[in-house]
């Protein structure tokens, strides 16, 4: 097992070396650069903003800076940001948090929803719980966040005032207030993404289910006498699982890297504001260290779906 | 004629036969911007007016929380890497310059005792130095007195070259030194007669700490931790920062103005886009103030039935414009387009460029897109209030214009688009990506059409537009394209590096990476020799007369076709009063805002 372990991590050396050569190289031929609003500021002149260039060093050949960076990298030297001149590694450490919470509380949200959903319905498959379940589950998926959480401000903010659609990282309560400010603010871009991957993960528990319900080993449990509960949570359930597990475990990356739209929505100052804006900005640094940790992050998980495979299902043997 | 006229109007201010008010209408009718018109007066002997505060409550704090949003968060706070207003907007809020612009145009003494004049003794008459005198008994946040040696220090650790600041322009010409603990001079190398620039406004003036960024000057800049968390002398004391995210302050107890500030606390979220923020202060109230709030007047209109909140308006400088390609796009010389060895096929007939300027409808533009937030113009030099020239003029006429191509030579062919000596009437028309500059090109385009003039439109990612990058085809200064619209801030009351850009010898070639300003590629000696002497010319009114000349010149020649006045819009809550200038940034006059209940 820990031989295992420790072949796909070598493995994901190269692997990652190629992500980061990809991820630099466009980014690098990508047109625009850090500074173009100092362009028609008329108190800048064009001397500036050249001389910052070459400070940065915007103007060496691209290996060179792939390289520069990468040597850096290793020694644990993220960079710093063009637009912030403040070290890479700070400033997403700073948008961690934003972004685990409400994305984090989306997903289990999503997961609350699909898990016990999905399986009811496939135990019943085309009954009148299951036709609303996957119409629901259709509606939802289709939706997207933009248009629900522009809907849900103009429902919930602006007609009936109750719940705020900027998030606040600096609540002025203390103690339990606090815990309930932070509940109030983060309903509504929680409900907006929870719901929307719940859809997406109910009609792919349900599938997986009746993949599964349909097998003979499950009649044959059946059979012998078991009770329902008893062969749909220890017999089907596990089963079914396998794939359910290989999906969450790719959407757990998501967690960290944060979700672009609805963060802009609702100005959460999470990981995915925090990379749409320096990809708007063209700071560099910070675009190519995000998409990286991500790139790290998926290989990672990756890793951990397929040992979970081993612990699901005893016959997928790890070598 | 304007010479003496001015001169005897500046004789009847000293000896009180006019008021200063009239005398900046009276200037302001002529061209002339109230900031530079106060310049005008004080150099002419007559000291600067100081700007007259609004500010009403008797007492220091109160006023509980300043909610503050801009769509675009502050990434820095440090005035001098700003790479945007936001950034000096939000370092404004802990750090001071000497003396701010009020929303008329006036100077409002901040660090300084004193607004320099020649009567005081404080400003050479010939413009070669001015000395401030500054505010005794004022404390940086933590403690340490404000000196002139922080002033002196700010100068110094700016013009280095190694520190990297976007404001080194405005401080490496000049010399400051100190003569006592609260007195600066400062000597420029030539007749300087705008000579508030430096140490004034929020743009470039913000004064540093000595004692903090003694240490980090030169290459090691990037690792002030100050750079990051301000110790300023302003209203508010410095708590928390994330770039992109939120700044948040708490009163400055010790602050050097009276019963000042009036908030107890103030914090400036960013991120976001201007319609949501718009709607989280006029409809739903979550905040006090809305930055730059550059959205469609009719979405405006209908936030702020039954709101919480109204917009409000400040006038500066910005125009809005059309510039036209003077050498050819689509020939190709020596690996360059648009090169100077070319003429542009079309434009080089003065009448298409009029017939042109005749087909931008400036009054749709202004009910259609802008609306309260801008005002029609014929003028390429905008001022604040009744900025006109009374020399120029603008219509919008489609049969004018096409009777015009018609004497012009230029006859309608089988296709409706005229053409002459082979060469169709066919543009490109390119600008950066923004709502507002879409539609204003479909508005020119549907005239245009209406004429017999083919236009194809174009639209660039603004930050690929308006980027330094040299290998990129698209950006303003390569001018690629036949026309081009966008806008050039005037971000400081004086129009002279404005009017710089279009020299001559500043054209944008392959030889300079196309770092020259005149993106235009528009020669004119007279232009040249008028620009040159203003800025040799110690004479203010002399001085003024020839800017004039040159926004004329700019005119006649039909260079730029002026779209739009466009004036700052904020959104403000219904009870806050805050002060804000066309000509500084909306965080400059933050000492003086409070709330009415």
């Amino acid at each position: 097992m820990s031989q295992y372990i420790l072949r796909r991590l070598m493995i994901a050396i190269p692997s990652l070396l190629g992500i980061s050569a990809v991820l630099f190289f466009v980014l690098a031929l990508a047109p625009g650069d850090p500074f173009s609003e100092l362009a028609t500021n008329p108190n800048v002149p064009p001397e500036v903003q050249a001389a910052l260039r070459a400070k940065f060093g915007l103007d060496d050949p691209i290996y060179l800076r792939y390289l520069h960076w990468l040597s850096a990298m290793l020694h644990g030297d993220w960079g710093f940001s063009f637009v912030s001149r403040m070290n890479v590694d700070t400033l997403i450490l700073q948008r961690l948090p934003a972004t685990l919470y409400v994305i984090g509380s989306a997903q289990i949200l999503a997961l609350l929803i699909a898990i016990p959903v999905g399986v009811y319905a496939a135990t019943k498959p085309y009954s009148l719980f299951d036709q609303i379940a996957s119409t629901l589950a259709f509606i939802g998926f289709s939706l997207p966040t933009f248009f629900t959480g522009l809907l849900f401000i103009l429902i919930f903010s602006v007609t009936l005032d109750w719940l705020p659609f900027v998030y606040s990282t600096d609540i002025k309560a203390t103690g339990i207030r606090w815990v309930l400010e932070m509940i109030r603010q983060a309903i509504m871009p929680v409900a907006v993404l929870g719901l929307f991957q719940a859809a997406y993960m109910t009609r792919f528990v349900r599938s997986a289910m009746l993949d599964v319900i349909r097998l003979d080993y499950v009649t044959t449990a059946r059979a012998k006498g078991l009770g329902q509960a008893k062969v749909i949570v220890k017999h089907v359930m596990r089963n079914a699982m396998i794939p359910v597990v290989t999906l969450i475990a790719l959407q757990m990356p998501a967690v960290f890297g944060g979700a672009i739209v609805t963060e802009q929505i609702f100005r959460i100052p999470g990981i995915g504001s925090l990379l749409i804006s320096s990809i708007l900005s063209n700071d560099t640094p910070v675009v190519m260290a995000v998409t990286f940790v991500f790139a790290c992050l998926v290989v990672l998980f990756n890793l951990i779906a397929d040992v979970l495979y081993g612990w699901l299902d005893p016959r997928i043997s790890l070598r | 004629m304007l010479d003496k006229e001015l001169r005897s109007m500046i004789g009847d201010v000293k000896d009180g036969r006019m008021d200063r008010r009239a005398f900046i209408k009276r200037v302001a009718a002529v061209g002339l911007a109230a900031p530079l018109a106060n310049q005008i007066l004080a150099l002419g002997g007559v000291a600067m007016a100081e700007g007259v505060s609004t500010y009403k409550p008797t007492k220091r704090g109160g006023g509980g929380a300043l909610k503050l949003l801009w769509w675009q968060g502050p990434t820095l706070l440090n005035p001098h890497f700003a790479t945007g207003t936001k950034d000096q907007d939000g370092s404004r809020l802990f750090y001071e310059p000497l003396a701010c612009w009020d929303p008329d145009g006036n100077m409002k003494l901040v660090l300084a005792a004193e607004i320099p004049s020649v009567q005081n003794g404080l400003l050479a008459a010939d413009g070669t130095s001015v000395t401030w005198k500054l505010k005794p008994g004022v404390k940086w946040h933590d403690g340490k007195p404000f000196s002139a040696d922080d002033v002196v220090f700010t100068w110094e650790y700016v013009k280095d070259p190694a520190t990297a600041t976007v404001t080194i322009a405005t401080y490496r010409d000049l010399k400051v030194e100190k003569i006592d603990d609260l007195t600066v001079k400062i000597t420029f190398a030539q007749p300087t007669p705008f000579w508030a620039d430096a140490f004034v406004g929020a743009g470039a003036g913000q004064i540093l700490p000595k004692h903090l960024f003694a240490d980090y000057i030169g290459s090691k800049s990037r690792e002030a931790p100050t750079n990051l968390s301000p110790v300023g002398t302003g209203p508010y004391k410095f708590v928390e920062f994330k770039p992109g995210d939120l700044i948040r302050g708490v009163i400055n107890p010790d602050y050097h103005m009276a019963n000042r500030p009036y908030f107890d606390t103030i914090e400036m979220k960013g991120g976001g886009d201007a319609v949501s923020a718009a709607r989280a202060v006029i409809q739903t109230g979550e905040y006090d103030f809305g930055w730059n709030i550059q959205v469609e007047d009719d979405v405006l209109l209908r936030l702020e039935k039954g709101g919480k909140g109204k917009t409000i308006y400040a006038v500066g400088g910005d125009t809005e414009f059309i510039a036209l390609n003077f050498t050819d796009p689509n020939v190709e010389v020596d690996g360059e387009r648009s090169s100077m060895k070319t003429k542009h096929p079309l434009f080089s007939d003065p009448a298409v460029r009029k017939a042109l300027s005749m087909l931008v409808d400036r009054d749709s533009i202004k009910k259609a897109i802008y609306g309260r937030a801008g005002r029609t113009t014929a003028n390429f030099l905008n001022g604040p209030e009744k900025f006109v020239s009374k020399n120029t003029s603008w219509e919008f006429s489609i049969e004018k214009a096409s009777k015009l191509l018609d004497d012009a030579g230029w006859k309608p062919g089988a296709d409706g688009i005229r053409e002459k000596d082979g060469k169709k009437l066919k543009l490109l028309y390119q600008t950066s990506i923004n709502g507002p500059r879409q539609k204003t090109q479909a508005i020119v385009k549907q005239a245009c059409q209406k004429a017999g003039i083919e236009v194809e439109l174009k639209s660039v990612v603004a930050s690929v537009f308006f980027s330094s990058d040299v290998a990129n085809p698209d950006t303003y200064p390569k001018f690629y394209a036949d026309i081009e619209m966008f806008q050039i801030p005037l971000s400081q009351p004086d129009p002279s590096q404005h009017m710089r850009r279009y020299l001559s010898s500043n054209v944008a070639t392959k030889e300079n990476k196309w770092q020259g300003t005149n993106f235009p590629r528009w020669v004119n000696k007279d232009y040249d020799a008028a620009i040159n002497a203003a800025d040799k010319e110690m004479d203010p009114i002399k001085r003024a007369a020839l800017y004039i000349k040159c926004n004329d010149l700019l005119w006649e020649e039909t260079v730029f076709i002026p779209a739009m006045h466009r004036l700052k819009v904020e959104a403000a809550a219904n009870t806050l009063r805050p002060v804000i200038s066309g000509w500084a940034n909306e965080t400059d006059n933050l000492f003086d805002w409070y709330r009415e209940e």
